[in-house]
């Protein structure tokens, strides 16, 4: 018999809470207790949701998809700033592993003054963790300053240097007074520290406030000013938006932080919006930068065509100006024709399928429009890092409990700037917005996008991932590389959406058109029909032992 | 060879106590090797003469990778070879991982090869079990006995109590046991009693009472062995009958810690005893 390719079955018939029952049902009373808690069965009620258990501990053993405080910080906030000298003091494979791996793409510009493409570490040895590493760190940034005279050193402490207590804040003082001309700060984000890489971010988002912003008060040219904050230029999304923010007249004075300089962060005060995108990974910097200097937060997506257009709308709306409005509007109808005619190609091969998310601490909610712009639903979705505000929504945070975890992360106290903190808009214009709908400092999390009757997931794991597609068959995965084979192995297709894969961009209008192309290609791509070898459904030959 | 740790609350005299030991088993004919696991690097000031040794972690740091052994252990009193784990100034590094890094760097130098001929490697390791680094010695069966170094005092007898946790978790995964209690006396009252009661309660035996007395000091400032600066006074014969004990020392045991209830009921009972 011929081996053709098996129509699935797309009628997936399951019950969420059978399948919750199921994915608990393995673990012992403890942690199945525990992670019950971190499964919602979505209700899908606007405002009052029950409360998921989000931003903490992974149960030991179990093997959790996220990632580590130093992963956070080096990684994915300071990472994608190519002009900042970023120095891991450390064991050389913390260094390498964190070296280009998020492809989060850079445009060295003019100056082409790029470190992204160097890994520069202080390669600790054994003598360095027994008589201390202060001294070779020391050394590490004078060679980095004497080869490249950069703006700007950063330097991060990996776990070893927690543990011996390595004091490089006044390492970094001490440089940073020595230089004159060059900014010199450490970032404590070992990676032990927090339950996720979620705590890393903080970190970085204190120091940069703390050392880089407001360090260049020189006004820029541009009329509609703003910073994108939780950006990351992974694939190249960064490009996209600010080609659209160019078209707009809309000047993107810093983004947080993809392809970004030191310059933008040290600029970002003087910007008169703050646009976030990513709300898990850099809300803190918005709210700092709310109190301090007076510029007020919206929350945008420009994941999904729809998105884009409405994030451009409220950007437009805030400025209130006409000649934006009616640039913005233009734009739309020029970027929209193209998005329409590729979704209309795709619309009859990915209508009706099914999707999963979780990856991030935005991406997982961000995606979704996507996919139901491809006519897809997403059955199961859940957060890495996320905290309980990303799922349920901003209004939950006066609620949230402070855990021995979350202290042992610093806070810092913003103050309103003695002279330059300058509110962008009046009272009474801001109310007047508000009035008119308009929300400021405002995120509803995942949970009221999300169908009634799906899985929300917090923290998912190896086991319960596997366990979930077997139960539910989705017609495709997302997730980051170490989900990625495992997932296949299945016969499922598996998108990254932390790197990509290869791919980008997927944000704004253009990226929304490659995002259609590449799911289309693979969730009807005829592959997964082959997984199977041909005698494992049709033996040719059968035989028992003699034995038996 | 027997391979002998002597732990014991900091400044309790463990290492003028281990040198002085190390001399009486030397008169006796032993080949002894002293393996100071402190970051001080004065475990073997008295065997040398002074603190003329140059430890194990400077060595590696300043000749790198190749080192000899001759390069790291030095001759003392009796013909005993000392060495210094060292480590790093106070406040900066991990002394821990020194001590870790020292004891392989031993052993894969050979320094306990059967050709040394050692009869005895003694461990004289800082203050209380503190971290991984030092409970080395007891671990991997680096050290197979242990001798606490005590005296009546409270938080001396505390600090022997805690390291006995640390052998009982070691002991039940390797071959180290406790040898027995050195009670070097600070003429606290009914001393002796207490101490033996603490031994009789941890499942093992005061292996000897050394008596408090100058003469100790005296060697000290000389930088000797209390043998080697006078063999005639009385504490001289004290701490030869100490290696003699040790020699002839065949209780090894694992210790049963007692709780701290029991161990303040101990020091009431005794301390109130007149």
């Amino acid at each position: 018999m011929a081996t053709t390719a098996i129509k699935k079955n797309k009628l997936v018939q399951w019950d969420p809470a059978d399948v919750k029952a199921k994915l608990l049902a393995k673990y012992p009373p403890k942690v199945a207790r525990k992670r019950a808690k971190q499964i919602m069965i979505n209700e899908a009620q606007e405002n009052e949701t029950p409360e998921i258990s989000a931003n903490v501990r992974t149960t030991p053993g179990i093997i959790t998809m996220r990632g580590c405080t130093y992963a956070g910080c080096k990684g994915v906030i300071m990472g994608p700033t190519r002009d900042i000298v970023n120095l891991v003091h450390g064991p050389i494979g913390c260094s390498f592993y964190a070296w280009l791996t998020r492809r989060n793409q850079t445009d060295a510009g003019a100056d082409g003054e790029n470190y992204m493409s160097y890994c520069f570490s202080t390669d600790m040895q054994d003598s360095d963790i027994i008589f201390g590493g202060e001294k070779k760190l020391e050394k590490a940034i004078q060679e980095a300053y004497d080869l490249f005279h950069p703006k700007s050193i950063a330097i991060f402490a990996t776990c070893p240097v927690g543990l011996i207590g390595d004091d490089i804040h006044t390492v970094a003082r001490r440089m940073k007074e020595k230089f004159g001309d060059c900014n010199v700060y450490a970032f404590s984000c070992e990676g032990y520290k927090g339950v996720s890489q979620s705590a890393g971010h903080h970190i970085a988002n204190n120091q940069v406030f703390r050392h880089i912003v407001g360090e260049n008060d020189e006004v820029k040219p541009g009329k509609y000013k703003i910073n994108l904050l939780g950006e990351y230029n992974i694939g190249g999304d960064g490009f996209e938006i600010d080609r659209i923010f160019k078209k707009c007249g809309i000047t993107n004075i810093a983004t947080f932080s993809g392809n970004s300089t030191y310059d933008q962060f040290a600029s970002a005060h003087t910007a008169d919006l703050n646009a976030v995108m990513c709300h898990r990974s850099i809300n803190y910097v918005a709210d700092m930068l709310e109190t301090k200097y007076g510029i007020p937060w919206i929350k945008v997506n420009f994941i999904s065509a729809k998105g884009t257009a409405k994030s451009l709308r409220k950007i437009a709306e805030y400025f209130g100006d006409q000649e934006l409005i009616d640039r913005v509007e233009a734009v739309i109808n020029e970027e929209m024709p193209a998005v329409e005619a590729a979704k209309n190609d795709i619309l009859p091969r990915t209508q009706g399928k099914t999707a999963m998310l979780f990856v991030g601490g935005s991406r997982a909610h961000h995606y979704q429009e996507l996919f139901t712009e491809m006519g897809m639903k997403t059955i199961s979705a859940g957060y890495e890092f996320a905290h309980r505000d990303d799922y349920e929504g901003r209004q939950v945070l006066p609620t949230l409990t402070v855990d021995a975890d979350s202290r042992n992360i610093e806070e810092i106290e913003v103050e309103a700037d003695a002279t330059r903190f300058k509110p962008r808009k009046s009272p009474e214009e801001m109310k007047a917005l508000e009035k008119a709908g308009y929300k400021f400092k405002e995120y509803e999390g995942l949970i009221p996008d999300m169908e009634k009757g799906t899985l929300i997931i917090d923290d998912l794991n190896q086991y319960e991932a596997e366990k979930l597609v077997e139960l539910m068959k989705p017609d495709i995965f997302c997730a980051g590389i170490k989900e990625k084979f495992s997932i296949q192995k299945l016969g499922i297709p598996m998108k990254q959406l932390h790197s990509y894969d290869s791919g980008g961009p997927y944000a704004g209008f253009k990226g929304a058109v490659n995002f259609y192309k590449e799911i289309d290609r693979l969730v009807n791509s005829k592959v997964w029909s082959y997984m199977k070898a041909p005698w494992q459904t049709n033996p040719q030959l059968s035989a028992t032992y003699g034995w038996e | 060879m027997r391979k002998v740790a002597i732990y014991g609350k900091g400044g309790i005299g463990k290492s003028t106590t281990t040198q002085n030991t190390v001399a009486g088993l030397a008169q006796m004919g032993k080949k002894v090797m002293v393996v100071g696991c402190d970051p001080k690097a004065d475990s073997t000031r008295l065997l040398l003469g002074g603190l003329a040794q140059k430890s194990v972690l400077d060595t590696l740091r300043e000749e790198g990778e190749d080192v000899e052994l001759e390069n790291i252990r030095k001759k003392g009193y009796g013909n005993t070879w000392c060495v210094e784990s060292g480590g790093p100034e106070p406040g900066v590094g991990c002394a821990g991982r020194g001590i870790i890094t020292s004891i392989n760097m031993l052993e894969s130098l050979g320094a306990y090869e059967e050709s040394e001929g050692l009869d005895y490697a003694f461990y004289d390791v800082l203050g209380d079990v503190v971290c991984g680094g030092f409970a080395m010695p007891i671990r991997d069966g680096k050290a197979e006995e242990i001798y606490i170094v005590c005296s009546g005092e409270m938080m001396a007898m505390y600090a022997a109590n805690n390291i006995c946790k640390g052998i009982m978790k070691f002991a039940q995964s390797g071959a180290v046991r406790l040898g027995g209690l050195i009670c070097n006396s600070r003429a606290v009252d009914n001393e002796k009693e207490m101490i033996e009661n603490l031994a009789a309660m941890l499942g093992t035996k005061m292996i000897y009472f050394v008596p408090r007395d100058n003469d100790v000091q005296r060697a000290e400032i000389n930088r000797k062995t209390v043998i080697e600066w006078n063999p005639e006074v009385p504490q001289a014969d004290h701490y030869r009958n100490l290696a003699k004990a040790i020699d002839e020392n065949t209780n090894f045991v694992i210790p049963k810690p007692l709780d701290i209830e029991e161990l303040e009921k101990l020091l009431m009972d005794y301390g109130l005893m007149n």
